[in-house]
């Protein structure tokens, strides 16, 4: 048995039936890192040594007494954004360089409860802002499936940790598609929760009225476990809905998508959509409609507005959020400086990278007055319409299905001199969050030159049992998990 | 919208960020190539639509006004830069005044 081969579920399981110790566990873990770390460097910060002791402590308790949480002995990957009390959380910037927080996320003291692993943090772009892992201050992570590719972002180190099997699973956040995008790129699940499902206590604040915490796991079986395990209302957080978490694991028991309605919106499937994605994708529908899917052509006209409105309200979001980095209170802060004032130009200008420089102009740009209306305003209201056109389509059917990325991976560089069109490759992700509603992907093929190719399901506010449903009877009826990268 | 190196300037100083020739070059035709882009929504016709700030449409959330355990003095000011007996420390912000 090859432990790191095993997915979250199946790993759970041995676990909870005795044949496997999570010292085990960690050993085995730890191995694989040490060979395929070098070349993917999908962390920042191991913690692969606490693991061991803590997985020491957990055999010792468990002796002759197996009953255990669903994440006890997991060894989890998490998102160097997401708070970890006494561990090192940088956000890949340097200006949390030597942050570590005092306390725990919510998602985290959750997990903490249940007994569960951490094996490390997890690279992605600065403040998550960009969609490759390159604008990380520690250098990109590579995509498992062609070093030469971008993992995708801003999750990237979660989503190869999970491909390269670093991890048995991981957590992302996800503002504009920064769960789903990696998970397309190197090939495994990621899923972007409802707005409010998952508490953002302790996620560190890029767009607050965006950014959702989600699982980017190895099979669809995996996310299901995994949202279980971290949703739930939580007062520490205002935006965490107060709505009951149901067993999504129940949800996959049927296998078949009859009786749901599965909406395709031709804004999806225009110019600038890769000719290989756009035959995967179709095929794709096809075998959903086998599975019993009654597919139906949907609208979705302001689809293309987008873009324009979410770099406006992310943006925007983003400087505020980012205005506390000052200087005082905690991160970096810039030596030989003449008084107050210069200390905060100097700090800010020394601890954050150019991506975060140009999203924090933007936002204050469109914020400042006399744009203000124009800009930020406008934005506002274009997202009323973008929510009100997947209202009205969620009349007509229970899921819409769309590509996750116009094209899969692209190689590094490709894309890093042009914020607009770097911007442009987020279109297909964003309106899920402009809207607040869920929205998974799942691998659906490759290209030619062997990279995955990602689907995804979009869903109705809290009916993440329904993504997750279709997601596992498309997953099962299809081969394309048993492919795994070359990477070893 | 083409923007000026001149607003590039003013709007990073409302931001706080010190930055040099080179991003202020980089910046001002970013952000025009971006702000061109962000006007194509003004083919959409707004009037009279209310503005999303929120999508779980949640007007105030309030809990029971009770005091409950909260992080201890010195855990707070652990990541400061510079503190001392439990504060942060700051460069001067009042001058000195004048001896009389």
């Amino acid at each position: 048995m090859s432990i790191p081969k095993l997915s979250l579920y199946e790993l759970h399981e041995k676990f909870t039936a005795g044949e496997v110790t999570a010292t085990e566990i960690v050993r085995a873990y730890g191995l694989r890192i040490g060979q395929v770390e070098p070349k993917v460097k999908a962390y920042i910060t191991q913690t692969k040594d606490a693991a061991v002791a803590q997985a020491t402590a957990l055999d010792a308790s468990l002796k002759g007494w197996r009953k255990t949480l669903p994440m006890m002995g997991m060894p989890l990957a998490i998102k160097d954004n997401i708070c970890t009390e006494g561990v090192l959380t940088t956000c890949a910037s340097r200006m949390l360089g030597n942050f570590v927080p005092p306390y725990d996320a919510t998602v985290i003291a959750r997990l903490r409860a249940q007994g569960y692993l951490l094996i490390g943090k997890t690279n992605l772009d600065e403040f998550a802002m960009g969609s490759s892992t390159e604008n990380s201050s520690v250098g990109p992570s590579r995509n498992p499936w062609n070093l030469q590719c971008v993992p995708g972002g801003s999750s990237g180190g979660s989503a190869a940790a999970v491909a390269a099997d670093e991890c048995v699973a991981a957590l992302g956040s996800d503002t504009g598609g920064s769960i789903r995008q990696p998970a397309a790129f190197c090939g495994v699940v990621g899923l972007k929760p409802t707005y409010g499902r998952v508490s953002r206590y302790g996620l560190i604040a890029f767009a607050s009225s965006l950014d959702q915490i989600g699982p980017i796991t190895k099979d669809v079986r995996d996310a299901a476990f995994l949202l279980g395990a971290i949703a739930g209302h939580d007062p520490l957080d205002s935006t965490s809905a107060d709505v009951p978490v149901p067993d999504y694991l129940k949800a996959l028991k049927k296998k078949d998508l009859k009786k749901l309605k599965v909406g395709v919106p031709v804004e999806f499937f225009a110019e600038g959509l890769d000719a290989e994605v756009e035959q995967a994708v179709r095929a794709a529908i096809e075998q959903l409609k086998a599975l019993g899917g009654e597919i139906k052509e949907i609208r979705l006209p302001r689809t293309d507005a987008a873009v324009a409105v979410y770099y406006v309200i992310a943006t925007a979001e983003a400087s505020s959020n980012l205005a506390r980095y000052d200087g005082v209170k905690f991160g970096l802060r810039a030596k030989e400086t003449k008084d107050l004032l210069d200390l905060y130009m100097k700090t800010r200008q020394e601890g954050f990278g150019p991506e975060v420089k140009r999203r924090i102009m933007l936002g204050t740009y469109v914020l400042s007055a006399g744009y203000y209306d124009a800009y930020y305003g406008k934005a506002q209201a274009v997202r009323t319409l973008i929510r009100q056109d997947f209202e009205a389509a969620f009349q007509e059917v229970d899921l819409i299905v769309t590509p996750v990325t116009p094209t899969p991976a692209f190689k590094f560089g490709a894309k890093s001199d042009d914020p607009l069109q770097m911007y442009l490759s987020d279109i297909f992700t964003i309106s899920a969050n402009l809207a607040g509603v869920p929205a998974i992907s799942v691998p659906c093929g490759f290209s030619q030159t062997g990279l995955p190719i990602g689907l995804q399901l979009i869903g109705r506010p809290f009916e993440e049992e329904t993504l997750l449903r279709a997601a596992y009877a498309y997953e099962q009826s299809t081969q394309w998990r048993a492919k795994k990268p070359a990477v070893r | 919208m083409e923007i000026t190196k001149q607003e590039v300037e003013k709007v990073a100083k409302l931001a706080r960020l010190e930055l040099t020739e080179s991003e202020q070059a980089a910046f001002t035709k970013q952000l025009s190539q971006i702000l061109t882009h962000v006007e194509t929504l003004s083919r959409y016709d707004t009037t009279g639509v209310e503005p999303t700030a929120t999508v779980l449409g949640q007007v105030n959330v309030f809990r029971p006004d009770i005091a409950r355990p909260s992080l201890p003095v010195d855990r707070s000011v652990s990541n400061a830069p510079e503190s001392a007996d439990g504060f942060f420390v700051v460069p001067k912000i009042i001058e000195d005044r004048q001896p009389l």
